[in-house]
């Protein structure tokens, strides 16, 4: 149990995913500058993210592994997580109609979310059990949107603020993250 | 057509240079900028894919539906990935080692989809091979820019090679996480400036 709660907490902070791995900084600029956007996009990073890896490890063991066909993971990785999107988004259309036209159109983006894909992969390079899988999937997936929506927070005070005209929106956001960033970095420290 | 091969070939250099003007791809940007050598290796691996994706689509685009697009050009593009994937393991082994899991993430590298879903589904083969190049190139010149950048005052080294001499102190932000979304958030800021003159 307690190297579970290690893994949560190094997934979490000491990595995470957005602002230490680089991964998934696409929608971390896109749909941060509104909280309840940051807010839906993460919950929807958690659930496709934890089905999604442990979906791909069921198939990578029983599968690719099984049949000698590592090569084509790239391949059945993605179509797993691109059909999982879309069943997400039918579910979202008919009972949250809400919190679907909040997401627009970074729901189906999440399809090209590296930070999904590379959850996945990560997964497979450490070769973590099944246990480990659901637990590394959820703690990365929690990681992303704890940045997420502490990044939200900060920015929405930028909106605020007189920022400088080359500097604006993206730049100041990329700094900002950077600043954020050296937050999590301290996190190293604790490994 | 409006627009002559070599615009379509220039316009990747400059003014679509990604990832600064159009704000894709930032993840392998951030993560393999540690050095140029990494940038540069990542850069001609998605010029490889870019091109030949654009090729694929662009001859396939009166076949495939609309409705089912994208996932078409997903298959496309993983499999051009998978190609330098393996190429790269029989080829370059070290770089593949050092860029690890994003050699398989170019698949959702937003600039290849991008391309393919904006330029080549409805372009001719020619137009989309210069697209290809020209932005696969652009955004080489800025993964080695910032890897370099890095590297010179992260490591003190460019392309391996000593700048400042032994007596350097490395400046180790530039190197880790933080440095590198400051970094690039800068050099964002001075694209703008030279741009809005």
């Amino acid at each position: 149990m307690g190297d579970y709660v290690l893994l949560a907490i190094s997934c979490i902070l000491v990595n995470n995913i957005l602002l230490i791995q680089y991964l998934g900084n696409c929608p971390f600029l896109g749909t941060s500058k509104k909280m309840e956007t940051a807010v839906g996009m993460g919950m929807a990073v958690v659930f496709v993210l934890v089905m999604a890896g442990a979906i791909t490890w069921l198939i990578e063991v029983y599968i690719l592994k099984a049949f000698g066909l590592e090569y084509l993971r790239t391949i059945a990785f993605i179509l797993v997580i691109a059909s999982l999107v879309q069943f997400v988004e039918m579910f979202l259309k008919k009972s949250i109609p809400a919190l679907y036209k909040g997401l627009g159109i970074f729901l189906p983006l999440i399809t090209t979310n590296c930070a999904v894909m590379g959850v996945c992969l990560i997964n497979i390079n450490e070769e973590y059990t099944f246990m480990q899988t659901v637990v590394s999937s959820f703690s990365y997936a929690t990681g992303f949107g704890l940045a997420l929506v502490l990044f939200a927070g900060v920015r929405e005070r930028i909106l605020l603020a007189r920022v400088p005209k080359p500097l604006q929106d993206t730049s100041i956001g990329l700094v900002t993250a950077g600043l954020l960033s050296l937050a999590f970095f301290a996190f190293k420290g604790m490994a | 057509m409006a627009k002559t091969i070599t615009q379509e070939f220039t316009k990747g250099l400059w003014d679509e240079i990604p990832p600064f003007r159009l704000v894709l791809g930032l993840c392998p940007i951030l993560a393999v900028t540690k050095s140029v050598e990494n940038g540069l290796g990542m850069g001609v691996a998605v010029i490889f894919v870019l091109v030949f994706s654009n090729v694929l689509v662009s001859l396939l685009r009166k076949i495939i539906p609309s409705q089912v697009r994208i996932a078409c050009f997903i298959i496309i593009i993983a499999t051009f990935v998978i190609v330098v994937e393996l190429l790269m393991q029989a080829f370059a082994y070290p770089l593949f080692l050092k860029l690890g899991i994003f050699i398989p993430l170019i698949v959702v590298n937003c600039i290849v989809l991008g391309r393919a879903e904006a330029f080549a589904y409805k372009n001719g083969i020619v137009a989309s091979i210069a697209d290809g190049f020209g932005i696969g190139i652009g955004n080489t010149i800025s993964l080695v820019a910032l890897g370099g950048l890095r590297e010179v005052f992260g490591g003190g080294t460019f392309y391996g090679m000593s700048v400042f001499g032994p007596s350097f102190q490395p400046f180790t932000f530039m190197i880790e996480a933080p440095g590198a979304f400051v970094c690039l958030g800068l050099m964002l800021a001075l694209m703008n400036l030279a741009g809005n003159k």
